[in-house]
């Protein structure tokens, strides 16, 4: 299933890379010549795959998505434009906002600088994934009940933050929060909202 | 961003050889800093190396130090306890670099290889000796704020960006790397290269090379370290000015001394001047001072950099002291 990235091949050119050690080998007669033979069997150029469509297999929120896509598609975009997941969100699309963050084997990442490709064999985790049916997640709930938000693009990409921020066991003073959850920019200011929102789905005391 | 093909590797061998035969290849990690740049056509490989599962991710602590492979996160290395216990400054470098996001991605060979992030370098329609050799160096005339006042040359003054090298630096780090011609190990001091007239070259690795460890040798000056990185905003921000300090004091004489800075030259630049300064002086505020006015000797600004001369005195002297015991 998916490709077959196990499987080398080999080239010329590593042969003619090793070509002068055999021969030294060989002139002094080294009982080592076998050996050497063997490593340019060992090391060999590693088969690639596109640039064209490839298959590639993305566990999204507990679900194995088959995909045929390039390799240079984004996690970021794969999950909206290919899997209609769309409450990832694109903002500054260079690792410096964070609306795009998602967990990844549980940690926090940003999806826009994270190749789909390079995900497989991974869990997947964005703001679709965090309810448990219509029962909010905690930090979710949090969000809304202390008015996390205004526009709310970066809302799903604070709340997946946040989630990580309580796993990662932080510290939760205001200070902390604002220094662990400094990756997720909010233009429209809502910081203080946010903050008591991570620091109450977090359990700390004020 | 360019189409490209991908490779995955599963054994380090195979991986420099595929990289080492074709001049289009890069290696990928963290990606953070490579997928970056070909968003936005500063790289344009034909072939990216997926090196992710290769076995390097290890941080093994001994009575030799640390040794940290180079696949390791950078959040796994600022939360490894013997990291944080006997190099203070790598952990804290690390801890005031980019995002919680970006550090869960990136890793310490990537962050000892990234890019520096002049603004004319990450511009394809601006003139830049890096990226293009032969075009100009638009900084030197240009918008330099950001920019080197030691260490560049007419070709490039640009900055190095990462907070991990100038610490790496002050305790005495050591870079293992596998070539074509096998295993060797590059003090750090003697990674990178100034730009000079090649700005296109930035370490003494040869394409296809891989960072396999960086090794942290335990020291009395590296127990001691402390990281002090100036900018513009309170959190996630390149440094303007850092200085990685490193004071071995025994009976209130400074036995040992490093003194590493960021943001000031285009590599992590090390002032043997202010160590000079401190080494065998006794560790006072005036010690520090002087070493302090050391650290710039030679330091010219472009006119709107010239500020980070200024900075660097004041931040030398503050981090000496907090890795004097005296803050």
């Amino acid at each position: 299933m998916g490709m077959d990235f196990g499987k080398v091949t080999r080239r010329r050119f590593l042969l003619r890379a090793m070509l002068p050690a055999i021969a030294a080998g060989a002139a002094a007669g080294s009982p080592r010549l076998s050996g050497a033979l063997a490593a340019v069997r060992s090391v060999s150029v590693l088969a690639s795959t596109g640039p064209g469509p490839i298959p590639v297999t993305l566990n999204v929120n507990g679900t194995a998505h088959a995909l045929r896509i390039e390799p240079r598609v984004t996690l970021l975009d794969a999950l909206r434009e290919r899997l209609a997941l769309t409450g990832t969100k694109k903002g500054c699309d260079q690792g410096t906002c964070g609306a795009c963050t998602v967990l990844v084997d549980g940690r926090r990442v940003n999806a826009c600088l994270t190749l789909a490709v390079m995900a497989q064999g991974k869990a997947v985790t964005t703001i679709e994934g965090l309810a448990n049916g219509e029962q909010l997640h905690p930090v979710q709930a949090a969000f809304l009940a202390h008015d996390g938000f205004q526009c709310g693009y970066c809302t799903p990409g604070q709340i997946l933050s946040a989630v990580a921020l309580i796993a990662e066991k932080r510290p939760t003073d205001e200070a902390s929060v604002r220094e662990w959850m400094s990756g997720n920019i909010c233009r429209c200011g809502a910081y203080p909202n946010i903050v008591a929102a991570v620091r109450d789905a977090a359990g700390a005391r004020s | 961003m360019n189409a490209f093909r991908y490779a995955q590797a599963h054994d380090v061998a195979s991986a420099m050889a595929t990289v080492a035969a074709d001049p289009g290849a890069r290696y990928v990690a963290g990606g953070t800093n490579v997928i970056d740049l070909m968003k936005e056509y500063v790289e344009q490989p034909s072939l990216l190396v997926d090196i992710t599962h290769l076995p390097l991710r290890a941080i093994d602590a001994s009575a030799r130090g640390v040794r940290v492979g180079a696949l390791a996160a950078m959040s796994d290395v600022a939360d490894h306890a013997a990291v944080a216990r006997d190099f203070p400054a790598v952990a804290q470098a690390l801890l005031l670099s980019a995002s919680p996001q970006l550090r869960n991605m990136a890793t310490i060979g990537g962050n000892v290889m990234q890019r520096t992030r002049c603004a004319y370098f990450r511009d394809v329609s601006q003139a830049c000796n890096k990226r293009a050799p032969g075009s100009g160096c638009a900084a030197i005339a240009g918008v330099n704020r950001q920019h080197a006042v030691v260490g560049g040359s007419e070709h490039c003054i640009c900055t190095h960006p990462s907070d991990l090298a100038v610490a790496l630096l002050a305790v005495d780090a050591v870079v293992h790397v596998r070539g074509r011609a096998g295993e060797r190990t590059i003090p750090f001091e003697r990674f990178h290269v100034l730009p000079g007239a090649t700005p296109q070259r930035e370490t003494v690795l040869e394409h296809g090379d891989l960072i396999t460890a960086v090794e942290l040798p335990p020291s009395a000056h590296a127990r001691s370290s402390y990281y002090l990185k100036v900018r513009d905003r309170a959190s996630y921000e390149f440094a303007l000015v850092s200085v990685a300090a490193a004071l071995d004091v025994t009976g209130g004489t400074v036995r040992a001394a490093r003194v590493a800075l960021g943001g000031v030259a285009p590599k992590p630049w090390r002032s043997h001047d202010a160590e000079a300064a401190l080494t065998g002086r006794p560790a006072t505020a005036a010690t520090f001072a002087a070493a302090a006015q050391a650290a710039t000797r030679g330091m010219r600004g472009y006119g709107q950099n010239d500020f980070k001369i200024a900075l660097t005195q004041r931040a030398v002297a503050r981090a000496l002291a907090h890795a004097g015991g005296a803050a």
